[in-house]
């Protein structure tokens, strides 16, 4: 679609060539030595017209775009254009000066036209040249726009992957230890085997269910590492001892779904996992009238590297929260005397209704 | 009278009670395999492997403090090794490469007689046991270094934690650890261990010498050619012409302290 074609665009058009006329008038008047009525009765109707042939340029230009034309066929394609428009328009002017000189006051026009043509092939030419660069100007803005917005799409394309990623994740390491736990029980406790089936069945349907939403309340957070860590209990036995300090208005903050899940896993994994005798893991919220703070804390093996400490896991959790909250939220990693520690803090939201927590609880029972 | 059928002395190694469960529920029905110990975690299984000198091993990869991996690189043992691990796809591929047997969790009957009967073969034939050391450092994820060395003198494990290494010294078949002033002998070579380090913080600055580069306080000249490092702690160690390339390199890539 052409650019200028549009109504309210037309318009404004059509007003910026009257300075042109303007112009013409005063360069026939001074180089072509016209009088000055007939230079503006020349000038007017022809700038007129020629702001129509000059719309042509918009399909040359899209023909030949920048930079993927050589410079040679580009100047070769343009000049060659505002030579035919500019001849055509002298002819025009020709026809014009004919049909003025039946005026008394131009009678004259039509023999005095000749000096005027050099001026008119001339302006003409400029003028076509000047519609060229503007029209490059326009499709160059156009594609950057496009380009920005390519950009734009893809970044939250991305984002939106990587966040549907980190929902979705299961520890697969996770999975078999403890379908490898439920198979050892089987034989020697059958009715533990179907309880900790059970267990496992509902914490993979809350991850999937989960997964879906974009909020929920920490208390249904809660309630999915309950029955990770009452899963991780049968593996690690007297290994694993838990600690709730939950004040109870948390339970109805909305935190981004699966947002502790890593955290609590992680002091399974890298920290008690790797603790000869075991050791304690510690879940406390705390809640203000604007923030919400978090805090895991773990026994771990003091010679432990950082990765090995969930180094990358930690990264994930904060790359969710800064895509979330940016500067709101903040995370911070402590180890102190064996006891490594995460911290969250992040704007209070408190969901509406607490009907949502209540409903899960049911249909987790 | 027909003879006794021939005894396999198994140890079973696992931080969790129910997996070592499982594995004891799998060899119930092989009376020739008696379970001399079960270990739950990797200084018990070093510890029962020098008391009960077991013919065969089943072996967990993760567990605390030591791995797998370390408890056979500080076992001198002929056993047969058999690796259980539940999901760990860098060890997985290094149990192919290197040919060990190893079981995924939860164990099946099948895989289990499969890599139990060809442990047996490999005792019968008394084929050689994995190259520990190798089988570790193919099992490692990429770009993660080594982050401790694990050393046995005598009865004593120890841990270095690799910032806690001040050098490494090449000796025959050997590698001497120096850590805090202490050598810690480890069997394996010079290059093998060069391949776990990071080379952003361990310089081989000579064909028998690794250095950690924190601990280098200055270069001397020392002959014609050859230049020598001098250690926080005084010690001396010969640097090369290709080794200090690379030390300099190294060095002036980190900023001035």
């Amino acid at each position: 679609m052409h650019p200028l074609l549009a109504r309210s665009r037309l318009s404004i058009y059509t007003v910026a060539w009257i300075p042109l006329s303007l112009f013409l008038g005063y360069l026939l008047h001074s180089a072509a030595h016209l009088t000055w009525l007939a230079s503006i009765a020349l000038a007017f109707p022809l700038c007129l017209v020629y702001q129509f042939m000059c719309l042509s340029a918009w399909y040359s230009c899209k023909s030949a775009p920048l930079g993927r034309t050589n410079a040679a066929r580009l100047a070769l394609t343009h000049a060659s254009a505002a030579v035919l428009v500019s001849l055509l328009w002298v002819q025009l002017g020709k026809v014009l000066a004919f049909g003025l000189s039946r005026f008394t006051a131009l009678r004259d026009l039509n023999s005095r036209y000749v000096t005027a043509i050099p001026v008119l092939f001339a302006a003409g030419f400029l003028l076509y040249l000047l519609a060229v660069a503007y029209y490059y100007v326009i499709l160059s803005l156009e594609a950057s726009r496009e380009a920005q917005a390519r950009v734009m799409e893809s970044t939250v394309l991305a984002r939106d992957a990587e966040l549907k990623a980190l929902k979705a994740q299961v520890n697969p390491h996770f999975l078999f230890n403890s379908l490898n736990s439920i198979s050892a029980l089987t034989s020697i406790d059958p009715a533990k085997a179907r309880e900790m089936c059970i267990l496992l069945a509902e914490f993979l349907r809350m991850t999937l269910g989960l997964g879906e939403k974009s909020s929920i309340p920490l208390g249904e957070e809660l309630h999915l590492l309950e029955r990770f860590l009452a899963i991780e209990k049968v593996r690690f036995g007297s290994r694993l001892e838990m600690r709730e300090n939950i004040q109870a208005e948390t339970k109805t903050a909305l935190i981004p779904p699966l947002l502790l899940q890593p955290l609590i896993e992680n002091a399974v994994t890298h920290g008690i996992a790797n603790v000869l005798d075991g050791g304690v893991i510690s879940l406390t919220a705390r809640c203000t009238a604007e923030r919400l703070t978090v805090a895991v804390e773990n026994t771990c093996d003091p010679d432990a590297s950082y990765v090995r400490r969930g180094g990358l896991g930690l990264a994930n959790v904060r790359r969710r929260l800064e895509a979330r909250y940016g500067n709101e939220a903040d995370m911070r990693v402590a180890i102190e005397a064996g006891i490594f520690k995460v911290q969250l803090s992040l704007p209070l939201e408190i969901v509406s209704v607490p009907i949502a927590e209540t409903l899960q609880e049911e249909a987790a029972r | 009278m027909s003879a006794p059928k021939a005894q396999l002395g198994a140890i079973i190694v696992d931080d969790e009670q129910l997996a070592r469960h499982a594995v004891r529920e799998l060899l119930s029905v092989h009376p020739e395999i008696q379970i001399l110990a079960e270990c739950a975690n990797g200084l018990e299984a070093v510890k029962a492997v020098t008391a009960h000198k077991p013919s065969l091993i089943f072996l967990d990869v993760q567990m605390p403090k030591l791995t797998g991996f370390d408890v056979l690189e500080l076992i001198d043992t002929d056993a047969a090794v058999i690796f259980t691990t539940a999901f760990d796809q860098y060890a997985m591929r290094a149990f192919e490469v290197h040919a060990v047997d190893y079981l995924l969790k939860p164990i099946g009957r099948e895989r289990f007689e499969t890599a139990l009967a060809h442990a047996k073969t490999r005792l019968e034939k008394n084929l050689p046991a994995p190259r520990a050391g190798e089988l570790a450092a193919s099992a490692r994820p990429p770009q993660q270094f080594l982050e401790r060395a694990v050393v046995k003198d005598g009865t004593r494990v120890t841990i270095i934690p690799i910032a806690k290494l001040d050098y490494v010294e090449a000796q025959d078949d050997y590698v001497a650890l120096a850590s805090g002033g202490k050598k810690h002998l480890k069997q394996q070579t010079i290059a093998s261990l060069e391949a776990c380090l990071d080379p952003n913080c361990f310089v081989k600055i000579h064909r028998s010498y690794i250095v950690n580069l924190e601990r280098v306080t200055r270069i001397e000249p020392y002959a014609k050619d050859s230049k020598i490092a001098i250690l926080s702690d005084g010690t001396r160690l010969p640097v090369s012409r290709s080794g200090y390339a690379k030390l300099q390199e190294l060095l002036d890539q980190r900023p001035k302290s």
